[in-house]
């Protein structure tokens, strides 16, 4: 697929490219703070066991 | 079975894990799919390509007014019902509204240099707009400036309120005053001129796409945010002893 993009290449790619960019940072930023939350919850609270493994000892 | 249920830390905690997988799923197709096919339409008679900013510009303004509306609504049934879940999802939500005014700001500016001759104009939406994206500023903010979470919650649900009115302002401003660059509404349901359906179908996938990547952050985030507030109080439990 080629996408002809004529003199407005550098409008059209400019904006592309900070959106995507901006959309990528906030889905990185997102996932490495509920990693974090995770991380710390499980420090002070440690997961509990579900009934199947804790039949299992 | 009641929606406030769902109040409940233990049961949002529950549901919004069983149907993340899939909310990011349909996310991550609808959001690519209407991108790719945004970026490969044919250029548009009076703004070439152009056009193609208008697969982000559009969804992501529509996004930003609609977080804040989204905002408003838990940050009301905070103040009134006092469930804390809905004051964490507003928080929660912030951010993303954030950057989607980011990106309408952006996108709308490097439009405008070639089309308009312009990267900005004081005019009414733009203005009001750009007034949301601080008031985004300010709420995120005065969430982080304030140690007691309640006080926060009832501070910023208030801010919310006045924010509102930007939020509006900014969606209906091209209504309000006819002076402005800025032109009316891409999609209508009033007579007149049609965006081509070359044009509309991908657009629709897109504002699909934006919207499912809003609720896949807003889960997450707010699943952050509980799990947050959750060790804070289990923190401060241990110190008391």
């Amino acid at each position: 697929m080629i996408v002809e993009l004529g003199k407005y290449a550098v409008p059209v790619l400019s904006a592309w490219a900070i959106s995507l960019a901006l959309i990528v940072a906030l889905v990185v930023q997102t996932l490495a703070a509920s990693a974090r939350a995770r991380r710390d919850l499980e420090r002070v609270e440690p997961p509990r066991k579900t009934q199947q493994e804790s039949r299992r000892g | 079975m009641s929606l406030w249920e769902y109040a409940n830390p233990v049961k949002f905690m529950r549901l919004s894990g069983a149907v993340l997988p899939w909310v990011t799923a349909a996310a991550a197709v609808t959001l690519v799919g209407g991108l790719i096919w945004g970026f490969s339409v044919p250029e548009d008679y009076k703004q070439g390509a152009t056009v193609k900013i208008m697969f982000l510009h559009v969804p992501a303004a529509m996004m930003a007014i609609n977080i804040w509306v989204m905002m408003l609504v838990t940050s009301l049934i905070w103040l009134i019902r006092r469930h804390h879940v809905s004051a964490l999802a507003a928080r929660a939500a912030a951010p993303v509204g954030a950057v989607m005014t980011v990106i309408a700001l952006v996108t709308g500016a490097v439009w405008g240099q070639p089309m308009w001759g312009t990267w900005w104009e004081w005019d009414p939406r733009l203005t009001s707009f750009l007034i949301l994206f601080l008031f985004y500023l300010g709420y995120m903010a005065l969430w982080a400036a304030i140690e007691n979470p309640d006080s926060a919650a009832d501070l910023t649900g208030v801010l919310c309120l006045v924010g509102s009115v930007f939020a509006l302002l900014s969606r209906y401003a091209v209504n309000f005053w006819n002076q402005g660059l800025h032109q009316g509404a891409t999609i209508s349901v009033a007579p007149g001129d049609r965006i081509s359906s070359v044009y509309s179908y991908p657009l629709y996938t897109c504002m699909a796409g934006f919207f499912l990547l809003f609720l896949a952050l807003l889960l997450v985030r707010t699943r952050t945010e509980i799990r947050r507030r959750r060790t804070a109080a289990l923190l401060a439990r241990e110190v008391r002893g």
